[in-house]
């Protein structure tokens, strides 16, 4: 049949393209840089400054910099930029500092193990962390110590005599532990009676002064070895009647206490071995290394520290709260750089006469205070985020404190505040800049004595140094910041409502 | 005691268990071990100042200082004390604190609200700036400021001339007022002004609360301030005369001269700072629910009046407090004027310690003055915050 209207379409039209204006380059240009006159006169405004900025940046740095040149006879010439012969002379100083250079190897391998361990710590998907980072804040500290220093430092036997009597000490305290007090009290009576005789003669033989023994150790006080026999029976007693008791309890605390006696042991023992490695004095740090140095140490030695003192800041004890609260505010309350000169002035008034650190380990103590003061404000914003039901759930199963904020509450906590304790990482990263002021040469430091040297003074030298100081600080805080930000995204899918 | 209750009462957890006994022993040893630590702390300072030969105390706050002091607000001159030289220090700090605290808000707030602007390159201009300066440590961009900056500026001879300014790698050279006698009445007028200012508001207030007329109470009130004074002066005879400054030898003389170590430190710190406020306040901005500002349009709201009376007040609750954390580092920051031999507190305090090798008291000066700067500014802040805090039924 014919259709009656013969403008009815039987097909669908046509679909047009969509107006040029509103689709392609030339509609994301309309959109977004002109919509109007006004944020069009905006952009043409702010595209000229880039201009100017850009321009003046690439012209300084590319076009017109000196890229080959011996000494300072290549940079000292008017209307030059950038003098990149003066980096390519002083970079590895810039990594390394004095350290000397027949022994950077050493240098090298401290960042190679540390970059190893540290990727797959940073990944999500690789396995072991609990290992991995077990190794990079306990093992990996030891190397870098022995490898930077050189080791074979001068521990006495007696220093091992006297961490083997407090491990003795603890092995004579461990049934307290296995039994509960009460229990323990009553089973443990004889090597408690004996450590509690071996306490009172070691403060007896301080204060009265016996005549000395010769020990298989060296001489000692007939005091001390008195004492430290009493500690070793006392020990030993516990060890044995642990043993003998078959309890599986009792065998794992056993075993955690020999895991603990033996590292010990083992890391003294690596402190005092000769590796035959030429000793290198922190005065001849330097550079990125220093930067390095301070900053993990400090990060390494403020979290637990940070963790302990937020806990102490919500602990229900007023004297241990308000401890707590007066350290982290006193010192979130004062500028690094008053810390710093209170490390390298005031520090040494208030150790014992004779004892002296040098200038690296002061501002490491500074910086390691500092930051546990702000890691703690840290931790605190992860332990108010975890919800009072965990709190009591874990007090309704029966758990102790220390169980349930290590078992419970710190691993959830913790893991929050991953981005926070990057951030606080950059921030460190930054702040170690100010070790400069107390005169250790870390890698602004070093840029910037390098101004002085004669062979390369020029106008374009000091601009040159800090541009180059600036890109290496941008790039380690900028990569940093992006990671916390990859955490925090990562964090967050779990939790979006 | 515990012995006393276990016989009337069952004791329900054994002694040794009893939290309560515990906390007590915890605390117990805690005490102990900072009294120990105090009193070992105590004993070495002293064995170890009197080993040095040395003395415990402030008496050199009155002794001549014999050095000089390239800025100060108070007169200054090399025979004052080391205690007028702190002071000094001090006052430096404030005025870089206060006017980097200015200049940081103007830059941050700018910033932040130029990285949510619709258009794309101003965003990313914004964005770059942010991420640019954030990562670059703070003691660096002064030295840059200062060392890249200003320091290769022409000397004296060659300074860049904008309209009487001077700008050389001697500083900033300026005209300076000078006020002769009659000039009280522009004093007066001054503070007229900023009395008028204030009734005006209050006026103008009332009236849109009564009637719902609004008054341009800001342009009046700014008007008032500016006019009132001008018009004290003209009426005294116009007695202010500049006093520019003028080229010598070496140097320019008469004028006012800001010297770069200031301008240096000013600048470094506001941009450095104005990077994180931007932040903030991007953050404060977006953390508005878009459900406010399509209610301000739905009600007929320009969009200039949507930002001022919608989302900026509901912005600033969120922005506030981070923002007072950022002045205080500011303020702690202003420290860092050492590295570029600013006398500010830090380093007149520094020059004092090595001129007398007053250790202990002159850090104790420094931790007592930044500590009680952030208590200030914390506690003021406390203050503003629960003024602007939601009022909840």
């Amino acid at each position: 049949m014919e259709p009656a209207v013969a403008y009815v379409r039987t097909e669908e039209a046509p679909k047009l393209a969509a107006p040029a204006n509103l689709v392609g380059w030339r509609g994301w240009v309309l959109a977004n840089l002109f919509p109007n006159w006004k944020n069009g006169l905006l952009t043409i405004i702010a595209g000229l400054f880039l201009y100017w900025v850009l321009s003046n940046v690439l012209g300084w740095a590319l076009f017109r910099a000196v890229w080959t040149g011996e000494n300072r006879d290549a940079c000292a010439v008017e209307g030059v930029g950038a003098c990149w012969p003066f980096v390519q002379a002083k970079f590895l100083q810039w990594i390394y500092g004095f350290y000397p250079i027949d022994q950077r190897w050493r240098v090298n391998i401290c960042f190679l193990v540390g970059g190893a361990a540290l990727v797959p710590m940073l990944m999500p998907s690789a396995p072991h962390k609990i290992w991995n980072a077990l190794f990079l804040l306990v093992v990996f500290p030891l190397i870098v110590f022995i490898l930077l220093t050189g080791g074979h430092f001068a521990l006495p036997l007696s220093t091992f005599a006297g961490v083997a009597a407090l491990l003795a000490i603890a092995a004579a305290l461990l049934p307290l532990s296995v039994y509960g007090i009460e229990e323990g009290i009553q089973k443990a009576r004889i090597n408690l009676v004996l450590a509690g005789v071996g306490i009172v003669v070691w403060i007896a033989s301080f204060l009265m002064n016996f005549g000395t023994v010769p020990t298989p150790i060296g001489v000692m006080s007939v005091g001390k070895s008195v004492a430290t026999l009493l500690f070793f029976a006392s020990g030993g007693l516990a060890i044995v009647q642990l043993m003998a008791d078959r309890n599986l309890g009792a065998l794992s605390v056993l075993r955690g206490w020999l895991i603990v006696a033996l590292a010990l042991f083992l890391a003294m023992l690596l402190l005092k071995i000769d590796f035959g490695l030429e000793p290198v004095e922190t005065s001849q740090w330097g550079g990125l290394l220093v930067t390095l140095v301070v900053a993990i140490t400090g990060i390494v030695f403020s979290l637990p520290l940070g963790i302990l003192l937020a806990l102490g800041r919500r602990s229900n004890m007023p004297i241990v709260k308000y401890f707590s609260i007066s350290f982290i505010e006193i010192w979130r309350g004062v500028p690094l750089i008053t810390v710093l000169f209170m490390a390298s002035v005031m520090l040494p008034l208030f150790l014992p006469p004779g004892v002296n650190f040098d200038k690296l380990t002061r501002a490491l103590i500074a910086t390691a205070i500092f930051a546990s003061a702000y890691m703690a404000e840290v931790v605190r914003g992860g332990l108010q985020a975890i919800p009072r039901g965990q709190f009591e759930a874990a007090q309704a199963l029966g758990l102790s404190y220390w169980n349930m904020m290590s078992l419970i509450v710190l691993p959830q906590a913790l893991k929050i505040v991953i981005p926070g304790i990057v951030n606080s990482f950059i921030s460190l990263f930054k702040d170690t800049t100010l070790v400069a002021v107390i005169g250790l040469f870390d890698l602004l430091g070093i840029v910037v004595a390098g101004f002085a040297d004669s062979k390369w003074a020029s106008p374009q030298t000091a601009p040159t140094g800090y541009f180059s100081a600036a890109l290496i600080f941008w790039v380690f805080c900028f990569g940093m910041s992006r990671y916390s930000q990859f955490i925090e995204r990562r964090l967050n899918t779990g939790h979006k409502r | 005691m515990s012995a006393a209750e276990g016989s009337s009462l069952e004791p329900r957890v054994s002694f040794w268990n009893d939290p309560n006994t515990r906390s007590y022993a915890v605390q117990a040893i805690m005490v102990l071990a900072l009294v120990a630590l105090g009193y070992e702390l105590y004993a070495n300072a002293s064995v170890n100042l009197a080993r040095l030969g040395k003395t415990f105390g402030y008496d050199f706050w009155y002794k001549s200082a014999g050095f000089d002091i390239l800025q100060s607000l108070i007169p200054y001159t090399s025979s004052s004390s080391y205690g007028t030289a702190i002071i000094v220090g001090f006052l430096n700090t404030i005025l870089v604190a206060v006017l980097g605290i200015f200049l940081a808000t103007v830059i941050g707030f700018l910033v932040g609200i130029m990285r949510l602007s619709k258009n794309w390159l101003i965003a990313k201009i914004a964005t770059v700036y942010v991420e640019l300066i954030r990562n670059i440590p703070l003691f660096l961009q002064i030295l840059i400021w200062y060392g890249a900056v200003l320091k290769p500026l022409p000397g004296p001879k060659q300074a860049l001339n904008v309209g009487g300014f001077y700008l050389s790698n001697r500083g900033l050279n300026m005209p300076s007022p000078v006020f002769d006698s009659g000039a009280w009445l522009g004093l007066v007028g001054l503070i007229a002004g900023i009395v008028g200012a204030i009734i005006l508001r209050r006026w103008a207030r009332a009236r849109q609360m009564a009637t719902g007329q609004p008054f341009p109470y800001i342009w009046g009130g700014f008007g008032l301030v500016i006019f009132l004074p001008i018009i004290g002066l003209l009426v005294a005879g116009w007695p202010v005369s500049w006093d520019t400054p003028k080229l010598g030898a070496f140097n320019f003389s008469g004028g006012a001269t800001i010297i770069p170590e200031f301008i240096a430190l000013l600048f470094a710190l506001s941009v450095y700072t104005a990077s994180f406020i931007a932040e903030i306040v991007r953050a404060g901005i977006q953390a508005v629910s878009h459900g406010q500002t399509e209610a301000a349009s739905a009600l007929g709201l320009r969009a200039g009046l949507t930002t001022r009376l919608v989302t900026v007040p509901q912005a600033m609750r969120i922005i506030i407090p981070p923002l007072a954390n950022q002045y205080l580092n500011l303020t702690k920051n202003s420290s860092l004027a050492v590295a570029i031999a600013y006398p500010d507190l830090v380093a007149m305090g520094g020059t004092v310690l090595n001129q007398t090798g007053k250790a202990i008291e002159v850090v104790l000066i420094w931790m007592v003055v930044y500590l009680s700067l952030s208590l200030l500014t914390s506690s003021f802040m406390n203050w503003f915050n629960s003024r602007m805090k939601l009022v909840e039924r």
